[in-house]
Order: C-alpha cells, then sequence, then structure tokens
C-alpha cells in the first residue's frame, strides 16, 4: 500500500489512539495528542496539492477536502486547548490519570471516526464511522460520573443509537433502490457509482430512503424535534469534547447528508430533499432562539446556539443554488471556528469560577480581563455582528433568501434578531457588573482561542480570492 | 424461486414481527430475556434461510453470529446482570399494555402501507422481508420509548438491531462490510451500556431511568 495523504489522514489517528492507550503520564500523552492532531492537519492540508485517486471505499473531492481540512484544523487547536483543561482537571481532583489516559485515546479515535466518514465513498462504510464517532462521544460524555453526566450519556446514548439505526435502514433502502440498476454487490454502495446511476433509480424507494435518512443524520445533527440530546451532552461533558462536538461532529452528520441529497438531485422522480431541510432548518432557528432566553448554564446556553447555527446552515443547503450553498458553507466554516473558540474561553472560564452556572458569573471583564473580553469577542462574534465573519454568511443566507422566499427570510431574519437579543442579555449579565461569584485563576491557553478569532475576524474583513473561488466551486458540486 | 422458499421466508420474518408484539407486553425482566432470546434465535434462523434461498454462504456468518451472540451470550449475560442486581421484577411501563398493543398494530400497519407501496419494483421476497423489518424496526422503537426501566429499554434497542439485519440479509446481495459491522456495533453498544448499567445502579441504587431525570441539567 503506498503511502498518500489519505493513508496519513486515516492511519495517524489510529497509531495515535493505539498508543495513547498503553502510554502513562499526562504530560507526554497530552503532547502526543497535539502532535498527532497536528500531523492529521498537515495530511489533510496536502490533499489540496495531491489528490489519490478515488477507490471503492474511499474519495476525495472538492467536497470533503474542505471539510476535512476544517476537521482536522479544529480537531489540532481543541487538542491544544484540551491540553491546559485536562491539566486543570487532574489537579482539581475531577478526572483522574486512568480517565485522562482514556480520554486522549477517545480523542484520536473520534478523530479518527470522523475522517473516515468523510472521505468514505461507500455508504455503509460512512454508516459505520459516523457511529463510532457518536459511541466514542457518548463515553466521553459520561466521563465525570457525575449524575448529570451519566445522565447526559444515556439521553445521547439512546437517542444517538435510534437515529443512526434510522440512517442505516435508510442506507439499506438506498441499496435497494441501486440494485436494480447497479447490480449486486460493492458496486450498490459505492458512493460515485450511485450518483452516475442515480437517474435510473425507482424514485418513491429512494424517497422513504431520504425521509430515514434524514430523521437519523438530522439526529446527529441535532435539528429540533431530534435534537433532546445536544444540550445534555455539551454541557455535561468535557468542554474540549463540546467544542469538538458543536464544531465537527454536527457538521460531519450533516455532510452524510448532503452527499444523500447530491443523490436525490440526479433523480428527477424523487422528491426535492430541499423542501424538507428548508423546514427542519427553520424550526431548529425558531425553537432554539427561544430556548437560548431561560438559560441557567453556560455551556448550555451555547449549546441552544449550535441548534440554531445548525438549523441556518440546513435551511441554507435547503434552499440550494450557488449562492445559498455558498453562504451555507461559509457559514458552516465560521460557525465551526466560532463557536470551538467560544468554549474554549467557557472552558477556561468555568474552571476559573468553579461552576457553569450564569448566576455565579458576573463582570468577567473586571476579575479576568483576558478571558472575559475574549469570550465577549466571541458572542458578539457568534451574534452575526460586522465586521466579523457570521455577520458576512448570514447577510449571504438572507440576501439570498429574500431574492427567491421572501416570506422564509422574515422567518429567518426574526429568528436570528430574536436569537442576537438572547444572547447579549445573558453576555451582559456574564462579563459585565458587579463581578460575582468565586474568583479563581487559570492558566489559559489563549493561542487556539484567538487563532479561531483572528480567523473569523479576517474572513470578515477579506475574504481572499483564492478561498470565495474554492467555495463557489464546492458550492457549485451541491447543486 | 419456488413457492415453499417464499413461504417459509415469510413465515420466519413473520415470527419475528409477532416476537416482537410478545416483547411488548411482558412485565417481568427475566421473562423479557427468555422472549428476546426467542426473537434472536428466530433471526437466525430466517438469516440461515435467506442465505440457503440467495445461495449466499457468507449470511450464515451472520446467522451464526445472531444464534450465538445475541440469542445465547447477551440473555445470559443480561440474566447475571439483573440477578446480581436484584431487580428482576421492576418493569415500570409509561403507557398501559393494551394501548402500546394497539400503537404496536398501528406502526405495523402504517409500515405495511409504506413499504408496500413503494417497492413494488423489488422481488416478492425482499419487499416482503423490508416490510417486516420495518416493522420490527418500529415495534422496537416504541418499546424503548414505552419503559423506563434501563435493561428494558436495551432490549428493544437490541431488537430494533433485530430487524435491521433483517432488512440487510432480504437486500439480496448486501455487501458483507454491513453485516459484519452491525454485528459488531451491537457488540459494542452493549459494552457502552453493560458499564452503564453499573454505574447508573452504583450512583443511583436503581436501574429506573426515571431517577435520572431528577438530575436533569438545570434543576439543580
Amino acid at each position: 500500500m503506498t503511502v498518500d495523504a489519505l493513508t496519513g489522514v486515516l492511519a495517524i489517528p489510529a497509531i495515535a489512539a493505539a498508543l495513547l492507550a498503553v502510554l502513562p503520564g499526562y504530560r507526554l500523552t497530552a503532547r502526543i495528542n497535539i502532535a498527532a492532531s497536528g500531523l492529521t492537519l498537515i495530511c489533510a492540508l496536502s490533499l489540496f496539492v495531491r489528490r489519490p485517486a478515488t477507490g471503492a471505499y474511499l474519495l476525495v473531492d472538492d467536497l470533503n477536502a474542505t471539510f476535512v481540512v476544517l476537521t482536522t484544523f479544529v480537531g489540532f487547536t481543541t487538542s491544544i486547548f484540551s491540553a491546559s483543561y485536562i491539566g486543570h482537571e487532574l489537579e482539581s481532583g475531577r478526572l483522574t490519570p486512568p480517565f485522562v489516559r482514556f480520554y486522549h485515546a477517545m480523542y484520536q479515535v473520534l478523530m479518527f471516526g470522523m475522517n473516515l466518514a468523510l472521505i468514505a465513498n461507500n455508504i455503509g462504510l460512512m454508516w459505520v464511522a459516523i457511529e463510532m464517532a457518536t459511541l466514542t462521544t457518548v463515553l466521553m460524555v459520561g466521563i465525570y460520573r457525575t449524575h448529570e453526566a451519566l445522565e447526559a450519556a444515556w439521553k445521547y446514548f439512546i437517542l444517538g443509537s435510534v437515529g443512526i439505526a434510522l440512517a442505516l435502514f435508510g442506507t439499506i433502502l438506498v441499496y435497494m433502490a441501486a440494485r436494480p440498476v447497479v447490480g449486486e454487490g460493492l458496486d450498490a454502495m459505492v458512493w460515485t457509482v450511485l450518483v452516475q446511476r442515480a437517474s435510473a433509480f425507482d424514485p418513491a424507494l429512494l424517497d422513504v430512503a431520504f425521509v430515514f435518512l434524514l430523521l437519523g443524520y438530522g439526529t446527529k445533527v441535532g435539528l429540533a424535534p431530534l435534537h433532546a440530546w445536544l444540550p445534555d451532552a455539551h454541557a455535561e461533558g468535557p468542554t474540549p469534547i463540546s467544542a469538538v462536538l458543536s464544531g465537527l461532529l454536527l457538521n460531519v452528520a450533516l455532510y452524510a447528508l448532503l452527499r444523500f441529497k447530491m443523490l436525490l438531485a440526479v433523480n428527477t422522480g424523487a422528491l426535492a430533499p430541499g423542501p424538507l431541510m428548508v423546514t427542519l432548518g427553520l424550526i431548529s432557528l425558531v425553537f432554539a432562539v427561544f430556548m437560548l432566553y431561560r438559560r441557567r448554564d453556560i455551556k448550555r446556553m451555547f449549546a441552544y446556539s449550535s441548534i440554531e447555527h445548525m438549523g441556518i446552515i440546513t435551511f441554507a443547503f435547503g434552499m440550494g443554488g450557488p449562492l445559498a450553498n455558498f453562504a451555507g458553507l461559509l457559514h458552516m466554516t465560521m460557525h465551526s471556528l466560532t463557536k470551538s473558540a467560544i468554549f474554549f474561553a467557557v472552558g477556561h472560564v468555568a474552571q476559573a469560577k468553579g461552576t457553569q452556572r450564569i448566576a455565579d458569573m458576573g463582570g468577567l471583564t473586571e476579575t479576568h480581563p483576558m478571558l472575559g473580553w475574549s469570550l465577549v469577542l466571541g458572542v458578539v462574534a457568534i451574534a452575526g455582528l460586522p465586521p466579523l465573519g457570521i455577520f458576512m454568511s448570514e447577510f449571504l443566507v438572507v440576501s439570498s433568501t429574500f431574492a427567491r422566499a421572501p416570506l422564509l427570510a422574515l422567518v429567518l431574519v426574526f429568528g436570528i434578531l430574536v436569537g442576537v437579543a438572547a444572547l447579549f442579555l445573558r453576555l451582559n449579565s456574564i462579563a459585565f457588573g458587579q463581578p460575582r461569584g468565586p474568583v479563581g485563576k487559570t492558566e489559559a491557553s489563549y493561542v487556539p482561542m484567538f487563532a479561531h478569532l483572528a480567523l473569523v475576524l479576517g474572513a470578515g474583513i477579506y475574504l481572499p480570492p483564492a478561498l470565495v473561488a474554492w467555495f463557489q466551486n464546492v458550492a457549485g458540486l451541491l447543486g | 424461486m419456488s413457492r415453499i422458499d417464499f413461504d417459509i421466508a415469510h413465515l420466519l420474518a413473520g415470527t419475528l414481527v409477532l416476537i416482537s408484539f410478545l416483547e411488548l407486553y411482558q412485565d417481568r425482566l427475566y421473562a423479557l430475556l427468555n422472549v428476546y432470546a426467542a426473537h434472536a434465535f428466530v433471526l437466525a434462523a430466517s438469516v440461515a434461510w435467506q442465505a440457503f434461498v440467495q445461495d449466499a454462504p457468507h449470511l450464515y456468518v451472520t446467522a451464526v453470529i445472531a444464534l450465538l451472540f445475541k440469542a445465547i451470550a447477551i440473555p445470559v449475560t443480561l440474566h447475571r446482570i439483573i440477578a446480581k442486581l436484584g431487580i428482576h421484577r421492576e418493569i415500570e411501563k409509561v403507557v398501559g399494555v393494551g394501548s402500546t398493543m394497539l400503537a404496536g398494530i398501528g406502526l405495523v400497519a402504517l409500515s405495511m402501507v409504506v413499504m408496500l407501496r413503494v417497492t413494488h419494483g423489488a422481488d416478492p421476497l425482499a419487499r416482503e422481508d423490508l416490510a417486516f423489518a420495518l416493522s420490527v424496526v418500529l415495534l422496537g422503537l416504541l418499546m424503548m420509548v414505552t419503559r423506563r426501566n434501563a435493561v428494558s429499554q436495551v432490549v428493544g434497542f437490541m431488537s430494533l438491531e433485530n430487524g435491521l439485519v433483517l432488512a440487510a440479509t432480504g437486500a439480496k446481495g448486501m455487501p458483507l462490510v454491513v453485516e459484519i459491522s452491525v454485528a459488531f456495533s451491537i457488540l459494542i453498544a452493549f459494552i457502552v451500556i453493560g458499564i452503564f448499567l453499573f454505574r447508573i445502579r452504583e450512583r443511583f441504587d436503581t436501574v429506573d431511568v426515571q431517577a435520572l431525570d431528577r438530575y436533569r441539567g438545570e434543576r439543580r
């Protein structure tokens, strides 16, 4: 087997996971974790330069190369944040060394699962990879073994399994639809073959398959009626995992949906997946922004904000067309970067304050100026104020919708505005005013947070033409 | 395909749906486990029959996995866990038996209507199999939402997975990758659940999942 970038993206996390599972010592393993994530990122970047051939199992095209680079980048920065975060958890005794070892191994297994899901060319393999990624996060959410963590993990496990089961049923139905046309065996599950021949598939079977896939993978995206696991899992797990869940795993599930959407788009007789995604996206958005108001737990609040933004992204991809897809891609990238930066800040804040309750936080900009102001900057970014990147992507989503469906755009704008108000209401009590609650010291790692925020700010001010061309190209692929 | 081949496949898949109904109204954990073992046993028979009919020897592997792992190993282990925890009489239902059964009948009717309508292009064996498989999946889901006890939720999930295996084997020539991985995922899922069961017991002195609700994040 030749050594290429693709092998690297999969082999490095796999080997690192095996290593981290046996090596003792927190400092060493945290460094290996960072190094492995960094190497994976380099391999992923090289996918832009030299692209391996498409096989029956693996595939790299412009669409998933974008996703892989985003995933490995956030994976790398999160591993840096995780090193300081886990160090603090060890000191405060919330985690013991065996759990830390387990955590690091699982972190790399999660990276492996997400990368595999993204570059899989076989819809069965993609399903297996997403299931693997889900199971590792279930284990990590429950790692603190408190009542809340156990409940969150159990809920996540049950809802996640049901979702993943429905997705498998949908996958089987796609195979059934492909079999009469493509023939029996492996080819009928290979995505590149499917998309070439999909026009001849039985449309009715594809319709039912897509409904199952939408419900199944939609659960993992956190779309509104199926989102119940998401706030708990975000609030009770370790914060680096919240960052990776929000920033990456939700995207990976959405990517799976997009692949099947492309399949249906080829078949003229099948239902248009767009309206279904638009509906679910809008429901998620409107539901989540109202839930933002009554939150008392800071991580839970940002989890609802993730539901809101996944709603917007799903909405944009559901609208389809070059402009909306472009906006969706941009928004997804910006949301991943911003939300993980916010979770980095929130993680350190929660450690400094010793609690996640919003009522016990106040005047952060006075007691912890660096942390406080970066949290403010993060929230300003996620709320979508100019000149930051999310403003631009939200603006694109809204303006492309106004041109085509003004009524939907009204709902969209209403949702976004309600969300902004809720975020600032909470931000005001967290970051400003009289300092409240305990004031602890924290050894924060600011680099990942600032790197993300700088990228978001940079993208808001000036988007390089090469990047625009790339995103336009990918948006064109999505149809 | 000869008539008798079809009839036997039909009989086995239909039996699977019936046993799913049996699971719905069990009110003791041991009884529930026995019914689940029967469920997995019929699944193994059904998969083996499909292997014979389709002349697909690799499906025998799936059948053996279903027989050894799901019909024997898991029920035995769960028996032990239940005995250890001393919870054999606890089954708390959210909804009464009557309405659960009615809902179950509705779900089976729904899956028949949906699947038979969209699959008229497929061959009859796969068609019926898929309709039965969806019924089993939906009944498994129903069981998960009508029980509060962690063990019976797990059993519901496992019978749901049985439905998926039935669907995967009914789809002729589906690559082996998927069947093995399904079996594997059950193994993993089971380990996870096992760990959780013990921790739940350790923390709450009960496996009644309702106890977990008290600790919902924001009611501190």
